[in-house]
């Protein structure tokens, strides 16, 4: 309605008549801009004329910043907030993997600004210098101290801090209990049942590290193998497997909300927005280990905009601002300071925060594992089988 | 750029008397031929030609360390391609067998809209069969997830007691989201031909005795070959090149060329076996594309209307 209203042109006498109505106090700046189009024409004016802009609490940060991260992963209103502070629009690009992350910023020219890695292959964008040593001077927002540093290593390499995390998630799997009334508690149940009595009704990630390193659990390996003759177990596991699942996908949401699939190997974040809408739904964290991980904040070596990349990191590192980030993600936070803000909901939600006795198998995913050609090729065969 | 070449031919028999007038109208019909394939051409070169050669360069090297390229010659690559050979038969099975598919679901469609159709309904029902194109072909797919999940069409055949059917994440979910998806692109060439179809042709062949039957795949089915040859390759190049509708409607679980090559450029960054594979898939096309012309427009061409 208010876009009806705008589109009509204004006439003088309705302008000065919304004009004392505005001063008057009987409408808010929102209507005033609204009705008579103002807005619109200084949002229009504003990128060419700087000077119009929101001021800047960030020391002269100007143009846009391009943000890459993950699906479902971020709070609007903060994006929101951010732009409203700074005057800097946040361009948001989603990806499905940290390999294809990595891929793009080899290929280079990917205008990020900021991006979100996993812990693992971090140190390899080091070694490939594709990072920026992160400045900490400049994230006067950020920790180190309130961080724990059993999530926080992995950002530093050599000495240098080169990413801040940002929160911590594991792999394990989603179950529908209307359907699947066992009580799993095991990667081994997960693989045998979909094999049997579940056969079509699961999926698995479309991602070596946790599709792989899942189906090396089932054998009691490592999550992070690259022995070639267990990874030639896990490969007979998956091809038996394949023609059991239901699909191969990291967007797996739809399939278990519409009933389609009624186990799906799944993260954390995932299995909190999960569950919140259809209680039935549980999240299960394998006996036998799996993926523990932290999700970090790094620089892009060819950033267009790093002050302005320096400014995201540190307003998305502001306890008050993180703690809304996780409220909308549903992934736990590395900060004690944004743990203490969350509602109890949140902080006694075992899917957040399992019990401490299923942390202790898990394992951190390995850099080898991101550069590995057997890792890669297996994945490929089992996908084109 | 053959428009510039029948010029020059055109402008190159005229009298003696002229010829100076001529050459100077001939140079600067060059010139204006030269300025109007440029940008065309520009764009062929960098945006074609180029980056072919360098995909071919990167199919003789071998996978970097930590990914992507490194200088090398082997044909190693080539010699890999067996490893994708499921990709390479998926794609050639169901590419052609939706093209064709599409084909028998669109020539009716076009033949109502050219021939049978009322010429004031004519317009909206073709801007109808565009429509879907007004929406993003992400999301059409996402509802074909829906239409096609288990609490779609197959909750419906429960109802009359058809259980356990299962289309989504198979071959035929594929095929259904292809014909779908490709049914605008195949009716408006078909509609085309058949529009311009010489109606006294028909009329001829009633008046000579053939039975409707007779004179429509006597005459209209022939005359209207050449649009369904355009409709059938535009379908057949890009469900080959495709890897949204298999990774969508097909769940990872239907997996075509397209599929492979994202993942080898971005998944496993093996650039130079993606090289292989995508020079592989270029020269199928190629060979395929060449001989279904050679064929289909030359049966047209035997039948152009001075011959029949």
């Amino acid at each position: 309605m208010s876009k009806k209203v705008t589109d009509e042109t204004v006439s003088a006498q309705k302008l000065m008549d919304e004009l004392y109505r505005y001063k008057k106090g009987s409408v808010t700046r929102r209507h005033f801009l609204g009705v008579t189009g103002l807005g619109v024409a200084s949002a229009v004016m504003a990128t060419a004329m700087p000077g119009l802009k929101p001021r800047s609490a960030h020391a002269a940060i100007s143009g846009k910043v391009s943000l890459c991260t993950w699906p479902n992963y971020h709070n609007q209103a903060n994006f929101d907030q951010f732009t409203k502070d700074t005057g800097v629009p946040v361009q948001v690009t989603i990806f499905g993997s940290n390999e294809e992350m990595l891929a793009k910023l080899q290929a280079g020219g990917t205008g990020w600004d900021v991006f979100v890695p996993t812990n693992y292959t971090i140190s390899t964008y080091v070694k490939l210098g594709l990072i920026d040593p992160l400045d900490l001077s400049r994230l006067p927002n950020f920790d180190a101290s309130t961080n724990d540093a059993r999530f926080t290593g992995e950002g530093t390499v050599d000495g240098t801090v080169y990413a801040v995390p940002k929160d911590w998630g594991t792999t394990g799997y989603a179950v529908n209990t209307k359907t699947v009334s066992e009580d799993m508690t095991t990667w081994k149940q997960f693989w045998d049942l979909t094999q049997s009595k579940y056969s079509g009704k699961v999926t698995v990630h479309d991602y070596q590290l946790t599709t792989i390193g899942n189906a090396l659990k089932y054998f009691g390996y490592s999550f992070n193998s690259i022995d070639p003759k267990e990874l030639a177990d896990a490969e007979k596991l998956l091809i038996a497997v394949k023609p059991h699942l239901f699909a191969i996908t990291s967007d797996y949401q739809p399939a278990m909300r519409n009933g389609d699939a009624v186990m799906a190997m799944c993260w954390t974040g995932d299995g909190v927005q999960l569950s919140r809408d259809l209680p039935e739904i549980k999240y299960v964290i394998g006996k036998e280990g799996g993926e523990i991980w932290t999700d970090f904040f790094a620089i892009p070596k060819d950033a267009p905009n790093k002050d302005a990349a320096y400014a995201l990191i540190d307003f998305l590192e502001t306890p008050a601002v993180n703690a809304k980030e996780v409220e909308a993600h549903g992934y736990p936070p590395t900060d004690s300071r944004v743990t203490s803000l969350l509602p109890e909901t949140m902080t006694k939600n075992p899917i957040l925060y399992p019990a401490a006795d299923l942390l202790t198998n898990l394992e951190f995913g390995a850099a080898a594992t991101l550069t590995d050609p057997a890792r890669a090729e297996l994945i490929a065969r089992f996908k084109s089988a | 750029m053959s428009g510039g070449t029948l010029d020059l031919k055109a402008a190159a028999p005229l009298g003696e008397g002229l010829a100076p007038a001529a050459s100077r109208k001939t140079n600067r019909s060059l010139w204006v031929t030269a300025l109007l394939v440029s940008p065309a051409a520009t764009m062929f070169l960098f945006l074609l030609v180029v980056p072919l050669i360098i995909v071919l360069i990167f199919s003789f090297g071998e996978r970097a360390d930590a990914g992507g390229y490194a200088p090398a010659f082997s044909f190693e690559n080539y010699l890999n391609l067996g490893a994708r050979s499921k990709a390479f038969t998926n794609t050639l099975i169901l590419a052609p067998l939706a093209t064709l598919l599409t084909a028998v679901f669109a020539y009716p469609m076009a033949y109502f809209l050219a021939i049978k159709c009322s010429p004031q309904w004519r317009i909206t029902l073709l801007i109808l069969v565009i429509v879907p194109f007004w929406t993003s072909q992400l999301l059409r797919y996402y509802a074909w997830i829906m239409i096609l999940g288990s609490k779609g069409i197959p909750a419906y055949l429960e109802l009359i007691g058809i259980e356990g059917v299962r289309i989504i994440n198979t071959p035929w979910s594929v095929l259904i989201g292809a014909v779908y998806g490709f049914l605008p692109i195949m009716v408006l060439p078909i509609y085309v031909s058949l529009e311009r179809l010489d109606k006294r042709l028909l009329e001829a062949a009633e008046d000579l005795g053939a039975t409707p039957i007779r004179s429509f795949l006597q005459v209209t089915l022939p005359l209207s070959l050449p649009g369904v040859a355009t409709g059938s390759m535009l379908t057949f190049i890009l469900l080959m090149g495709d890897f949204i509708l298999p990774a969508f409607l097909g769940g990872g679980k239907v997996f075509f060329i397209g599929n492979a090559l994202v993942d080898l450029f971005l998944q496993s960054r093996n650039w130079p076996f993606g090289s292989a594979v995508a020079m592989t898939l270029v020269l199928i096309m190629f060979v395929t594309v060449y001989i279904y012309m050679r064929v289909v427009l030359g049966k047209a061409g035997s039948r152009n209307p001075a011959t029949v």
